[in-house]
């Protein structure tokens, strides 16, 4: 472990003074964060109203109107329970629910606002016209999921950029091969596996201040709500595992440093987009959501939209397990060629 | 005491059998010298000797301690200088002397005085806080054997040290080394070059196509292969009954008349020259010029595989 450690705080040192490295780990994600969240910040996420609206007991001249304005299509539901269930599976938009005491319950969808909100305008002018406060907008959503745009690219840019920050360690190993020092380093008294889990080491630590920075100055300086601290460094560590596993799997079947990093680079993009960390993949639904979820930035950015609804840290367990779960598998996949980054 | 102890090493990549046999050993404050050209398996050799190469077959015995490529403690016990360099750019002198002084097991004052003492010997003392991108190419590979002695070894190995090299920064490496094994250090010193060899090693091992071919001292070496000197006198005059003349004499094994020029094989040609001379000119012969080859290494290696050794 001492040797470990020697390797990893020189890998870091060597970091520190590379200042490509601190630009892609904190500089470079920080600006797009904040580039993006002012662009986007308020621009909604522009969903076409899916206006089909579940309705349990209407009055009959509500279902004439909506049904003649050849917009909203009503689809009656049973009772509220089957109308909620409606809106969460995405059958239907929104749901208006009419009780016998004249009130109207909203149920809406927080991935489709403009639906919800023109269900409420429904509602709020059918109200208005019978007189009276019967209008009960509740739980307009049915999961409070949804990141604010600042929160959301906060994350999303520093997930995306943690892929690269990370190569910088497990990497480095491919170019202390062809620089001689690696061979140095194995000629002293040392375990061939302290080199590599020092390479770890250094990719972990990076990965972690990196994203332990961004959080905290996305916090600061974009007012991004992360949530509970101790889920957020959960869901950072798990993370960073992750990142660091598949890059390291990438350096076993890499031949030379150029190739290693231009593969890790393209895995970092595809696993960057599909992750949804540029825009929410998950709102694409079908194929795309589900392949999504192979993907750790995805889990990484659901654990964080769970501690933003103000969720406990055990909200976090999930995507906290699948990411580990990622890793155990990319390291599965890398120990038998493990021995090639070595060259033994 | 032996220092190192090689036995039968074997090593094939694929087809190709890059080691075949070798075993040799080293005593303490003994300098031995690998010659051969590039791709004799020399470096393939170092490797395992080194423990970063596992051999096929074979053994090998530092400092009494058997030495694979998982071994820990035995490693201790040598200094590497690869042949290209192996130095961290982005680090100065003192903090790559350190990381290896640390991975070594050398730790605070101890590691900080040693380190002071082989800046020293380098000659990079006011030099040692620079990033070791700015040194020149003589200054870094002084930093290369630096890192190499950090940890005083017993065994010191150096691999084609000098390929690349300007002739000042040479001399100045062969002098480190030749002051090395004056301390009692071991060295294993890979070559290609006759010259050096000639010049550091007690003995010396020849190697080519992965085969020890031969071994032993400069003059063993060359006594074994039988070789004379050449003397070659060009002149002009009664070459002819120069030839006979000196042919008469004992040390001379041949002699014939070439071009103008009186070629002879003689045993000792630099104490028998001025008696050449006499008896060459008393014959009629009137000498101009005087050429002598004596046998040396790249002579042995041509005898033993019918190869130059820089082809």
């Amino acid at each position: 472990m001492r040797a470990a450690l020697l390797i990893a705080r020189k890998d870091i040192r060597q970091r520190l003074r590379d200042r490509s490295a601190l630009l892609v780990a904190i500089v470079v994600p920080l600006v797009l964060a904040s580039i993006f969240g002012l662009i986007f910040h308020d621009v909604t996420t522009g969903d076409a109203c899916d206006c089909e609206f579940g309705v349990v007991d209407p009055p009959a001249p509500l279902v004439a109107a909506l049904a003649g304005s050849g917009v909203i299509t009503l689809h009656r539901e049973p009772d509220a329970a089957a109308a909620r269930a409606g809106v969460e599976a995405g059958r239907i938009g929104a749901a208006l629910v009419f009780t016998r005491d004249d009130r109207v319950v909203v149920i809406g969808d927080a991935d489709l606002p403009i639906t919800a909100q023109i269900a409420e305008s429904v509602a709020t002018t059918y109200a208005n016209r019978v007189g009276g406060d019967a209008i009960e907008i509740a739980d307009i959503s049915t999961t409070s999921r949804q990141l604010d745009i600042g929160t959301f690219y906060a994350a999303g840019m520093a997930v995306f950029f943690l892929f690269f920050t990370v190569q910088f360690g497990v990497t480095s190993i491919l170019d202390e091969r062809r620089d001689g020092t690696l061979a140095r380093m194995l000629v002293a008294p040392i375990r061939g596996a302290a080199v590599l889990v020092g390479k770890l080491l250094t990719s972990v630590v990076l990965g972690v201040v990196s994203m332990v920075v961004l959080a905290l100055a996305t916090r600061f300086l974009l007012d991004a709500q992360w949530g509970n601290p101790v889920g957020v460094l959960l869901l950072i560590v798990a993370g960073v595992i992750a990142a660091t596993s598949v890059m390291a799997l990438i350096a076993t079947l890499a031949k030379t440093p150029d190739q290693a990093q231009s593969w890790q680079s393209m895995a970092a993009l595809i696993l960057g987009m599909l992750g949804g960390t540029f825009f929410p993949v998950a709102q694409a639904g079908g194929v795309l959501a589900a392949a999504s979820l192979a993907t750790p930035q995805a889990w990484f950015l659901r654990g964080v939209e769970d501690l933003a609804a103000g969720d406990g840290v055990g909200a976090v367990a999930g995507p906290v397990f699948a990411m580990l779960a990622f890793a155990a598998l990319m390291t599965a996949l890398a120990l038998p060629r493990v021995g090639r980054l070595t060259g033994r | 005491m032996t220092v190192l102890e090689c036995r039968d090493l074997q090593k094939r990549f694929g087809r190709i059998e890059a080691v075949r046999g070798i075993s040799l050993t080293i005593a303490e404050g003994e300098t031995y010298g690998l010659l051969g050209p590039n791709g004799a398996g020399k470096t393939t050799t170092i490797s395992m000797v080194c423990g970063l190469l596992e051999p096929d077959a074979g053994s090998v015995v530092v400092a009494g301690q058997p030495l694979t490529t998982r071994s820990v403690e035995p490693k201790a016990a040598i200094g590497y200088v690869p042949q290209e360099l192996a130095i961290y750019p982005d680090l100065n002198a003192r903090e790559n002397l350190r990381f290896f002084a640390r991975l070594y097991g050398l730790a605070g004052a101890q590691a900080e005085a040693r380190i002071a003492e082989v800046l020293e010997v380098i000659g990079l003392t006011d030099r040692a806080r620079e990033l070791t991108n700015t040194y020149s190419g003589g200054m870094q590979r002084r930093l290369n054997i630096g890192i190499g002695l950090l940890h005083r070894p017993r065994l010191l190995i150096l691999d084609e040290p000098t390929v690349g090299v300007d002739p000042q920064s040479r001399n100045a490496i062969l002098e480190s080394v030749e002051q090395l094994a004056g301390e009692g250090m071991a060295v294993l010193y890979t070559t290609h070059y006759m010259e050096e060899a000639e010049r550091l090693c007690d003995r010396i091992g020849i190697v080519d196509m992965g085969e020890l071919k031969a071994e032993g001292t400069r003059a063993e070496l060359v006594a074994r292969v039988g070789e004379h000197d050449r003397v070659r006198l060009a002149g002009s005059g009664a070459l002819d009954a120069a030839a006979a003349a000196c042919e008469a004499l004992p040390a001379v094994q041949t002699a014939s008349v070439t071009d103008g020029s009186l070629d002879l094989i003689v045993d000792g040609a630099r104490g028998l020259l001025p008696e050449l001379l006499a008896v060459a000119t008393a014959a009629g012969a009137a000498v101009k010029s005087v050429e002598v080859e004596e046998p040396d290494l790249e002579a042995v290696f041509l005898q033993l595989t019918g190869r130059a050794l820089r082809d």
